[in-house]
């Protein structure tokens, strides 16, 4: 079972790897089984229980690990046997799946034990509290199913942990699914993400076969160590592999062009944008490449693409950012940005970067929804105070008149006061996002400005130009929901969350702010525990980027960074603060909902509506894609080929002959001499009948005639 | 001995009469009565021969056929008798209804 | 009698049994009638466990093996031979495993003539199980031809509004097949002097312009019956007018019977014939695989959504049994029982809504979730099973299917390009595309018509009925290795056969 029998000292913990399965999975057991009779705090507690014991199990892993390094597989049972495909259900523990198992676990839990509070309150401002069981346990499958992803040692393994995170995905954005727009918005939203990720896993499902077609096995050490011949014999296979895997990871990490599902997810509750859409789902692609690393590093042309869609990313979806009022899509789109910092790290080769941004950023990105969560509840619990409260039973202005939205950023304003602890957290997770150091963003996306400052100078000014736009944004974000005045009566009576929801907030708060910690420039601490996985193989190193380039720390990328952050922060200040209070001057007919739609006109208008590239994909896929199989359906398949070929060519062309045959042949022909022959017999039978006179001494007679001549015969012949 | 002709032509003679009885009388009883004159003729031509050729098949063949001709008198008299019921007659050249 | 106590005729005529008994009923005996038929049809399942357990998965060749001379006149040699290998245990497992479930289905669904319809019933099992186990083609064609029959009656008396018009259709189009392999099981038997498939397979020796004419003839039998594009007309047909039982046995099994022909006649008798033909009769199937999937998407009617999913689904089968390679043919028949399973519990489900609101036009549902928690979890399970979900039994089928094409289209493959694979492939992201639609429509969303809102959730029977299935869903995504098994002998002699063939060819 495992590969290191006591090759260095310290314990080893390694066999309890399926237990980061097991554990979510009895969990999910017990609450859909008992779940019934259970308190809500129970089903919480349980669910919570179960992730909390995974991180335990992660955790040991990892002590196990400073002590063997080299990390074990421990294969569980076969999986596919057929031909030469074998395929186990194999784990790995490694530093890089184990850096992932204890964040996925441990922001788990801190979102477990968050949404015991939240969701408290959101099935019963929902109406139907008969959900919350099913939120915990939809919650532990995605537990399970991305643990899966993270601790498979094989990559169709790592594909059921990849699809199954992308079902949990569907279910959780839907959790509300007769709600939303028209009351199916948030099914529709499920659909589309289930549907995208759908897409990139074509791509993976292709890089598999590629994969297999060439290595003959899915199991990664197997395949890694066959790559220097590969790469020598066929380095286009290879080329296939990654470019396939790409779209893969665009599905799951949302990135150009497949990144359209991640806004809408934020249909689902908070937690969920927290733990799937934030902190680890999405970064399932990341791990992927990152995991992939030695395919990549043999063909640098794959790692460019990578790195120009991740960066393009990054820029794309932050000036989306810019222009959203939605608290929780302005989250979204920063998500995909960061993700695109991300995809563009391990694309250029920089893992270490890579991964350690995905750290810090399951840190402060868990922690910015969680709060937003706490803020969106804030305002609810606000608006329900003043509907019950007032006696005319006023509904709580909205700023369009329209039904009140409790995300809408455009609704708050001045929650400094009311939502103490909220705000202060927010405000740790918002300049650790900006990259403003000495918070955990700062580290990790400075390393990977770093790198791209060695590695690619494209990438570089594009990241950079997007890090600027974080500031910006999240500058924005804070004072429209924290400072000024309250923008609606809500807001003004919004009250704080309860310390189920604020504890776990001020943990996340307190990773948020010294995540950086884990790999200071100086220290490369988390570089050293991922190098024992992150290695590839002596041949292949001359061709690959070298990430191991002595680069230390470099001021100046560091400082321009640091720099453009706080003039994006003084910008927004400057626009948020000082020209929103010179608007609210003007009358409220002509008073814009932003300072900037001014000031940028239609540019604003563009990327307030994302570019159009909904409407664009409706356009040029879903809505020819519908009219195609509407047209195969209805015209080609029933029309045509049902009703018109079959039952018309075929069906008539049948009655046809048939009737030909009866009428012209049998009847005309083959009747009539039967017919004929029976007319004829009558008629001649009508004349011998005459002779039957009745008499019998007629028939007498004849019978003597008979016999004479009988005799006369006999006699004479 | 008598020679075998005079039996022949005997039996000739009587089956003549019987056959003639047949074709011309019109009372059914006497057309029956017709009918054995002619199978005794036959008879007469059995013995006839069975005692010439000292073979006893012929004489059997007559059991047989006073036999069949007893069961013929028994079903026949039956038939005239229900025919007399229904027609009060028994006149043949009443009963041609099974006629074209 | 000794004759019926091999194991296979057992299994294939005990349900004989049980019409017997059935014979002896009332018609007003509905309930005895129902437990009779499920009596019998369980103990068959029982009986084919039994095969399992003396099957031995290790012997490549037929097994529990019966030859006795039937007909044998004039130089034809006609026998009873039946036997069972790795081909064909899965699907007679399949079938008895199905048939007690769908009569336990129709518990309450058919209450008109139940008799005659449990009869037609068992008697359907006894043709499909005699298709899977004959090995003479004579004895294969009796029984492929019996099976119309029962089933004629079945959509044809406790169907829908257009039952006659489903039922005549559906045993026309079979027969009109049928007929032209009739003329080539003749010529086989007159050429080889046996009927016998073994001994025309080890004699060999077809030459190859009429290999291909012969392959085209049984080709025709069983694309009709799969049913391939474009020769699918009338499954929707049968479908949407099958009562649920008849609906489930038709996908589940009886369209088996076309993809089971390919790999046990088509393949292995005409070797060369199926290597030429391979890259065609995979093009029919990636077309039907895309087209199926896209026609699912715009239907009304929940059944015939699942009546063009299945076009689509066994066009996965054809592509993986003419991908001529293990894990292809493998694959195929692994995802012919998943096929059974995942379509035949999704109108086990359609026909558990159906019973309730008389309808099945997805515009009168809406919100069903939220009234039917179980039902609804139940359904996603099997609709995600249908779509090829990692972890479910669809995603291993699938995969290993598009891996067995996508090895064929190496150079030197029976397929020769990458691009049926890759295009197949699409037809997963489109399998989502209708499958989550379907869900969307029937469950997901407000409650907002009034009659949907009083609906009873499932009972315990209805539960009963698809939990077995449901289990053999994750068994066969999560551990599929038992499976394999079963068969990879078999298979691999086959593929060695064709190896053998290919190399004769070049």
């Amino acid at each position: 079972m495992l590969l290191s029998e006591g090759a260095s000292a310290g314990p080893q913990f390694f066999y309890l790897v399926p237990w980061v399965v097991f554990l979510p999975l009895i969990g999910l057991l017990i609450n859909v089984i008992f779940g019934g009779r259970l308190s809500e705090k129970l089903i919480g507690t349980i669910a919570s229980t179960a992730t909390g014991l995974a991180f335990v199990v992660a955790v040991l892993l990892a002590v196990s690990l400073v002590g063997h390094p080299e990390g074990a597989t421990v294969t569980l049972a076969d999986w596919i046997i057929s031909g030469d495909l074998q395929v186990s259900w194999g784990f790995q523990v490694d530093t890089l799946s184990t850096t992932m198992m204890l964040v996925v676990a441990g922001v788990g839990t801190l979102i477990h034990i968050y949404a015991i509070g939240y969701m408290h309150d959101d099935v019963r401002h929902h109406g139907d509290p008969s959900r919350y069981r099913r939120f915990f346990v939809f919650f532990n499958l995605f537990i399970l199913t991305m643990m899966v992803l993270v601790s498979a040692d094989n990559y169709l393994m790592l594909f059921v942990g990849w699809e199954g995170v992308g079902l949990c995905s569907y279910l959780l954005i839907g959790f509300w699914y007769d709600k939303g727009e028209k009351g199916i918005g948030n099914a529709l939203a499920g659909k589309k993400a289930f549907v995208t990720n759908r897409i990139g896993d074509f791509g993976f499902l292709l890089a598999a076969f590629t994969m297999f077609a060439m290595f003959r096995t899915f199991n990664f050490e197997d395949v890694f160590r066959q790559i220097p011949e590969v790469a020598e014999l066929l380095p286009v296979g290879i080329l296939m592999i990654t470019l396939f895997m790409l779209l893969g990871v665009a599905g799951k990490s949302a990135q150009i062009p497949l990144y359209v599902w991640l806004p809408d997810a934020m249909a689902g509750p908070t937690p969920v944008s927290a733990l799937i859409h934030a902190a680890t789902m999405v970064t399932a692609g990341v791990y992927l490449v990152a995991r992939s690393f030695p395919l990549y590093a043999v063909v640098p042309s794959a790692q460019n693409t990578v790195a120009l869609v991740g960066a393009a990313t990054a820029l794309f979806a932050g000036t989306i950012a810019v222009a959203q009022f939605d608290i929780k899509k302005v989250l979204a789109y920063s998500t995909i940005s960061q993700l695109g910092f991300m995809v563009a790290a391990v694309g250029m080769g920089a893992v270490v970067a890579g991964m350690f941004h995905l750290v810090t950023h399951a840190f402060f990105k868990a922690l910015l929804f969680l709060s937003a969560g706490s803020v969106i509840q804030g305002i609810e619990r606000g608006e329900h105070d003043v509907e019950h409260n007032s006696k005319s039973k006023k509904s709580v202005k909205a700023h369009a008149g329209q039904h009140f939205d409790p995300q809408d950023m455009r609704n708050m304003g001045g929650l400094r006061k009311r939502m103490k602890i909220t705000f202060w957290v927010y405000l740790i997770g918002a300049i650790a996002l900006a990259g403003i150091p000495p918070l955990a963003g700062f580290w990790s996306k400075d390393e990977i400005l770093l790198e791209a400052s060695h590695l690619s100078p494209t990438v570089y000014y594009l990241l950079t130009a997007a890090a600027f736009l974080t500031a910006f944004y999240m500058g924005r974000q804070v004072l429209m929901v924290f400072f000024g005045e309250s923008r609606s009566e809500a807001a003004a009576h919004a009250s704080e969350s309860g310390p189920v929801m604020t504890v776990p907030l001020m943990i996340l708060a307190a990773f948020s702010a010294l995540g950086g910690l884990l790999n200071l420039p100086w220290t490369h601490t988390f570089g050293h525990w991922l190098e024992h996985t992150v290695k590839i193989e002596e041949a292949v190193q001359e061709i690959a980027l070298g990430e191991e380039a002595a680069v230390k720390f470099d001021p100046v990328v560091a400082g321009i960074s640091t720099g453009l952050a706080l003039i994006a922060v003084v910008l927004a200040w400057y626009v948020y603060d000082r020209r929103y209070k010179r608007m609210l001057e003007l009358p409220p007919a002509k008073r814009p909902d932003d300072p900037l739609r001014g000031t940028l006109g239609p540019v604003f208008r563009l990327l307030e509506n994302k570019y159009w590239v909904d409407e664009l994909y409706w356009m040029v896929i879903l809505n020819p894609y519908i009219a195609l199989s509407r047209f195969l359906a209805e015209q080609v398949d029933w029309r045509f080929w049902h009703d018109w070929f079959h039952d018309r060519v075929i069906t008539r062309g049948f009655n046809l002959l048939a009737r030909v045959l009866s009428v012209q042949i049998d009847l005309g022909v083959i009747d009539a001499i039967a017919n004929w022959l029976g007319a004829a017999t009558q008629r001649g039978a009508e004349r011998l009948r005459q002779i039957q006179t009745g008499y019998v001494r007629n028939y007498a007679l004849s019978v003597f005639l008979g016999v004479i001549i009988i005799l006369g015969y006999l006699i004479l012949r | 001995m008598v020679p075998v002709d005079y039996y022949i032509g005997l039996s000739a003679i009587l089956f003549t009469i019987g056959a003639l009885g047949v074709l011309i009388r019109r009372n059914s009883v006497v057309i029956f009565m017709s009918v054995e004159l002619m199978l005794n003729a036959a008879n007469l031509v059995f013995v006839a021969f069975a005692r010439t050729y000292e073979a006893v098949s012929g004489q059997i063949f007559v059991f047989f056929v006073m036999t069949v001709a007893a069961a013929e008198v028994a079903v026949g008299l039956a038939l005239i008798v229900t025919i007399f019921h229904t027609k009060q007659s028994i006149d043949v050249d009443q009963m041609n209804t099974m006629k074209w | 009698m000794n004759f019926l106590l091999y194991p296979l005729t057992l299994v294939t005529f005990f349900p004989l049994l049980g019409v017997l008994v059935l014979l002896f009923l009332k018609p007003e005996q509905k309930t005895a009638a129902r437990w009779v038929a499920l009596i019998t049809s369980l103990i068959t399942f029982a009986i084919s466990i039994g095969v399992l357990v003396q099957f031995n998965p290790a012997n490549p060749d037929l097994q529990l093996v019966i030859d006795l001379p039937w007909i044998q006149m004039a130089g034809w040699d006609i026998s009873f031979y039946m036997g069972v290998d790795g081909l064909s245990i899965l699907l007679l497992l399949l079938t008895t495993f199905l048939t007690p479930i769908s009569i336990l289905s129709t518990w309450t669904a058919v209450d008109d003539r139940v008799k005659e319809f449990m009869i037609f019933f068992l008697l359907l099992e006894l043709g499909m199980v005699g298709v899977f186990l004959a090995q003479d083609l004579f004895l294969f064609y009796i029984f492929w031809e019996f099976t119309l029959v029962p089933m004629y009656f079945l959509i044809g008396i406790w169907g829908g509004g257009r039952r006659m018009y489903a039922a005549v259709k559906f045993f026309l189009y079979t027969m009109a097949g049928s007929i032209l392999m009739l003329l080539a099981i003749l010529w086989l038997g007159i050429y080889g002097g046996t009927f016998s498939v073994p001994d025309l397979i080890a004699k060999g020796g077809i030459p190859g312009d009429i290999q291909l004419w012969l392959f085209i003839a049984f080709a025709a039998a069983f694309a009709i019956k799969v049913p391939m594009w474009p020769l699918h007309s009338w499954l929707p047909d049968a479908h949407v007018e099958a009562p649920t039982a008849g609906s489930v046995i038709l996908a589940g099994v009886l369209l088996k019977m076309g993809t089971y022909g390919f790999v046990r006649f088509n393949i292995p008798l005409f070797p060369q014939a199926a290597l030429q033909a391979a890259p065609w009769i995979a093009a029919l199937a990636v077309i039907g695989i895309l087209y199926g999937a896209m026609v699912s998407y715009p239907q009304q009617d929940v059944k015939k959504l699942v009546a063009y999913s299945s076009v689509s689904h066994l066009g996965f089968v054809m592509l993986g049994l003419f991908a001529l390679n293990p894990q292809g043919i493998q694959g195929g028949i692994l995802q012919m029982v998943n096929h059974g399973l995942s379509t035949g519990a999704l109108f086990l489900i359609v026909g558990m809504i159906y019973e309730r609101r008389h309808t099945r036009d997805m515009d009168k549902f809406g919100g069903l979730w939220k009234v039917m928690p179980i039902y609804g979890t139940l359904t996603l399970i099997v609709a995600l099973s249908s779509m090829g979900l990692p972890g479910l039994n669809g995603f291993v089928g699938e995969f290993t299917i598009l891996l067995g094409a996508w090895d064929a289209g190496q150079a030197g493959g029976a397929l020769g390009s990458y691009w049926f694979a890759a295009l197949a492939a699409l037809g997963v992201i489109l399998a989502a595309v209708y499958m989550l639609y379907m869900f969307q429509k029937l469950f997901l969303g407000p409650v907002d018509k009034e009659e949907n809102r009083s609906l009873k959730d499932i009972n315990w029977r209805e539960i009963g009925t698809l939990i077995p299935l449901l289990v053999l869903i994750f068994w066969i995504g999560l551990y599929p290795k038992p499976f394999f098994t079963l068969m990879a002998p078999t298979v691999d002699k086959l593929v060695a056969a064709l190896q053998t063939a290919a190399l004769a060819m070049h």
